[in-house]
């Protein structure tokens, strides 16, 4: 059995699976339930400064796809909205009720030294076991100068980083806003304010849809509606980026990263570990299905470490990385094309037109004694992919490699390149 | 010992509460909600060059109805549609689909589940409907006239079709409704809330159409008249003579055709009042033998047993209808010939039957042995046919051509020996569906409309 153990620079979980700082995490009524379920940790939702903010009905949007429910999620809900010292009680009670777990509190108040002292001293007072500061909420917040509108700024993260560091002797993890044109510009800010780690991301901003009969956005609030946080399955892809660059940026060593952004099950676990994550937040996953999730995440997560051999979650952290390279050191001779099982094919066609229509024409629509066929003309295909990518068979249509794997060749040697480095004399 | 002969016939009505008849005749396949639509909807695959359209006998773009019904595009998807089959609503219905569309859906091939396509053109075509929404416009006036003869699916969909070109259509219906089978000839449970003179009164709505009730080919029109009267004339008459058993007491009381208890079931506003035997013998194997026997079934007969000369694989009735005979209680048994209708007292009390065998040669033969099935009804379900003598009108077998079984010899337009004579639905034959019927309407109107307009 692979041991999923997890020490995140200090903070001991018995798994690497944590709840994100979000609704789940407001009161010690769902965080009881939550890591009686069997979550590893919790980062609690955001404290603020006294009196609490005021949030509106109607908070939530979803997008659904083809028929699957909340592919993508937004939000318009601000920090927790109760008095902070009911949340600092209620913190303190939780860990000491599960001392074996992470408890870490998310923090955001006014860019003021002051405010952060004052609320570092209160929370280590819980016994929590790290603070997070809360840089990336995108709504709300951000317009009273807080949230992302500090994780913006690289000067300011890395001022309210050595703030806490100062006045703390908690662990800091800083919350990274993915709102933002480089996400290397906050991570190596969190690192000169000597954070010990990121998370990220926090959610997107979005407009989720748009109510046609009212002609506004959604969540609608009495006919209006705001931009919101887009988080939830569809924001992986965006996610994982970020956090891979980090991991591979050589000013960024040595800080660790909690992976988040749309991870619902083992693999989405998986992926993010592979990209140097080492640990992971959920959120959308649990709003959607509750929190018994979590059983699958740690069972799948265990069951393929042992196919793999990995005997804990360090042994395949980051190990991704050295192959996620810039597109200039891709290997220009690499050749596949696709392959079409005939057992298999359905005859949907789908192949053919995406080809036809949308890229090289390299797929033949043929009907032989009247039934249809579908083949690839090797000569014009260039490996594209998207011919797998719409197929509804699954193996059906597989890329086989054709090139001759003779010589690696990237654009920094390639004879199109006007700027490429001749090979050494 | 009393023997069946000594028990008269039990022939009655009223065998049911009054809710077991509501509940027996209602919508034997409830309609798909937005919601169920939608899950169905996704999981249409938008195939390219799609295996269901080619399998639709009216070619129906099904990708495209159903990516519109999955955006919530309603009436688009009732539209398209309906641009191709008039009578998409009663085809949602009654349609095997099992052996058209969604038996090439490339779903079924993938995990043998096709998407539900019926259903779902049931659901867009159900929406128009509920909202009385008539999508098509008439060409201006044209001033040409096309006579149609028989306002069932191949006449109502010619009439339609021309007369949105601005053509001025009069269709002449010898029974008092429109709509020929599917207001007589379909099982009750499948067309409920009157649908089929719903369909009818919005085929009518678009305009251009009159229809003159009453009028038989034969009797109260001719052919010849017709076409002296009119710039062309479409023949969608249908069947005109039922198959008979020819065998021994083919006149008992208790002996009759299945279509004509289908037509007066269906016409019935009461089914209470319906008499029907408590057991029934129904003799054949198509969807005529299947709509009898279950509607006998569910008007409260005790025993209904379908008797079918051949094998499962060879009846005409889908294994989907078998299917559905058979949980609803009904017997089906194969491999049988009638020999005798057995009466007493001039009532039917048995059916002699002989086993069947295919011989050496592959030929159906009979073995000698004999069994009996008691029976108060027996319904004759073995086909029908088109008898050009049956029409009475003097020199119309000889003023057109027939094929060797009697139906009109057509051209690919419908078109028939006579230049501006039309035919279609099953006076000319073909896989006897209100689907292929309506494709022959709306191709001989394409046809008509070129002679027409010589375009």
């Amino acid at each position: 059995m692979a041991n999923l153990v997890s020490n995140f620079v200090g903070i001991r979980s018995p798994n690497p699976f944590w709840l994100a700082s979000a609704p789940p995490t407001d009161k010690e009524y769902n965080v009881v339930r939550a890591f009686r379920a069997g979550w590893g940790g919790v980062v609690w939702k955001t404290l603020g400064e006294d009196p609490p903010v005021v949030n509106v009905s109607s908070r939530y949007g979803a997008f659904s796809y083809n028929g699957t429910r909340v592919a993508g999620f937004n939000n318009i809900e601000l920090i927790t909205d109760r008095p902070l010292d009911i949340n600092l009680q209620e913190i303190k009670s939780v860990k000491r009720q599960f001392p074996d777990r992470a408890v870490v509190v998310s923090l955001m108040v006014p860019c003021e030294e002051e405010s952060w002292k004052r609320i570092l001293a209160q929370v280590e007072d819980t016994g929590a076991d790290g603070i997070e500061l809360n840089f990336g909420c995108p709504h709300g917040m951000s317009e009273r100068g807080m949230g992302s509108a500090v994780g913006q700024v690289p000067e300011y993260v890395e001022m309210v980083t050595r703030w806490c560091k100062q006045h703390s002797r908690m662990p800091v993890i800083v919350k990274l806003t993915p709102n933002i044109t480089n996400i290397l510009g906050p991570a190596r800010a969190a690192k000169r304010g000597g954070a010990d780690a990121v998370s990220l991301i926090n959610t997107i901003q979005s407009i989720m849809s748009v109510d046609l009969d009212v002609m506004a956005p959604t969540p609608v609030v009495d006919g209006k509606g705001t931009h919101g946080g887009y988080c939830g399955p569809a924001v992986k892809p965006i996610a994982m980026r970020m956090v891979a660059d980090i991991a591979r940026d050589p000013e960024c060593q040595g800080m660790a990263i909690s992976g988040i952004g749309g991870i619902s099950n083992w693999r989405d676990a998986a992926e993010f570990i592979s990209l140097g994550a080492s640990t992971v937040q959920v959120c959308t996953a649990a709003m959607h299905h509750g929190f018994r999730i979590v059983e699958e995440m740690a069972d799948g997560l265990s069951n393929w470490m042992d196919g793999k051999g990995f005997g804990d979650v360090k042994a395949f952290t980051g190990m991704a990385i050295p192959n996620y390279v810039h597109w200039e050191d891709l290997n220009l001779n690499y050749k596949i094309v696709a392959k079409i099982d005939q057992d298999t094919c359905i005859k949907c066609g789908l192949c053919h037109i995406a080809c036809e229509d949308t890229s090289h024409q390299s797929i033949a629509a043929l009907r032989i004694d009247g039934g249809r066929r579908y083949e690839v003309i090797e000569e014009e295909c260039v490996g594209c992919n998207l011919c797998m990518h719409v197929c509804p068979v699954e193996d059906c249509i597989t890329m086989e490699r054709l090139d001759d794997g003779s010589s690696y060749m990237t654009w920094k040697e390639h004879s199109n390149n006007p700027m490429r480095r001749e090979a050494a004399e | 010992m009393t023997s069946v002969m000594d028990v008269p016939a039990d022939i009655a009505p009223g065998r049911l509460s009054p809710r077991e008849y509501e509940v027996n005749f209602d919508d034997a396949t409830p309609p798909l909600n937005r919601k169920q639509a939608l899950i169905e909807a996704a999981r249409c695959y938008f195939c390219y060059d799609a295996p269901c359209m080619e399998a639709c006998p009216t070619g129906i773009d099904i990708p495209s109805f159903i990516r519109k019904i999955a955006t919530d595009n309603v009436k688009g998807a009732a539209v398209t549609i309906l641009e191709e089959n008039i009578m998409g609503g009663t085809c949602a219905r009654v349609c095997p689909t099992e052996i058209l569309c969604e038996q090439a859906c490339v779903r079924t091939a993938q995990e043998h589940k096709p998407v539900t396509i019926g259903a779902l053109q049931r659901y867009a075509t159900d929406w128009l409907f509920d909202r009385e929404i008539q999508p098509f416009t008439r060409a201006e006036p044209t001033g040409r006239k096309v006579a149609v003869v028989g306002a069932g699916p191949a006449g109502l969909s010619c009439a339609h079709a021309l007369a949105l070109h601005g053509h001025d259509v009069t269709v002449f219906e010898m029974q008092p409704k429109a709509g020929g089978l599917n207001e007589y000839g379909i099982a009750a449970y499948k067309m409920t809330n009157d649908f089929a003179q719903r369909e009818v009164d919005f085929i009518l709505s678009a305009g251009g159409i009159t229809v003159e009730y009453g009028k038989a080919l034969g009797r109260d029109i001719t052919l010849a008249q017709l076409r002296a009267d009119y710039d062309a004339v479409f023949l969608g008459i249908g069947h005109n003579a039922v198959n008979a058993l020819r065998i021994a007491g083919e006149d008992l009381a208790g002996v009759s055709n299945a279509v004509d208890f289908i037509a007066a079931l269906r016409q019935a506003p009461d089914k209470s009042a319906l008499p029907v035997g408590r057991k029934i013998v129904v003799i054949g194997g198509g969807n005529t033998a299947i709509d009898v026997a279950t509607q006998s079934k569910r008007l409260g007969a005790e025993d209904v047993t379908i008797v079918y000369r051949r094998g499962p694989e060879s009846m005409s009735a889908t294994g989907a209808e078998q299917e559905w005979a058979q949980t609803n209680g009904v017997r089906i048994k194969y491999w049988a010939q009638p020999r005798t209708l057995v009466g007493s007292g001039g009532s039917l009390r048995e059916v002699e039957f002989e086993y069947t065998v295919l011989d050496e040669a592959g030929r159906l033969a009979g073995t000698g042995e004999v069994f009996r099935v008691p029976a108060d009804m027996v319904f004759k379900a073995i086909g029908q046919s088109f008898v050009p003598s049956a029409v009475g009108e003097e020199g119309f077998a000889e003023i057109l051509e027939f094929q060797p079984d009697g139906r009109f010899a057509v051209n690919e337009d419908r078109q028939t020996s006579l230049a501006n004579v039309f035919a279609g639905g099953d006076c000319i034959g073909g896989i006897d569906l209100t689907v292929s019927a309506v494709q022959d309407g709306k191709v001989a109107a394409r046809a008509i409309h070129r002679l027409l307009t010589g375009s």
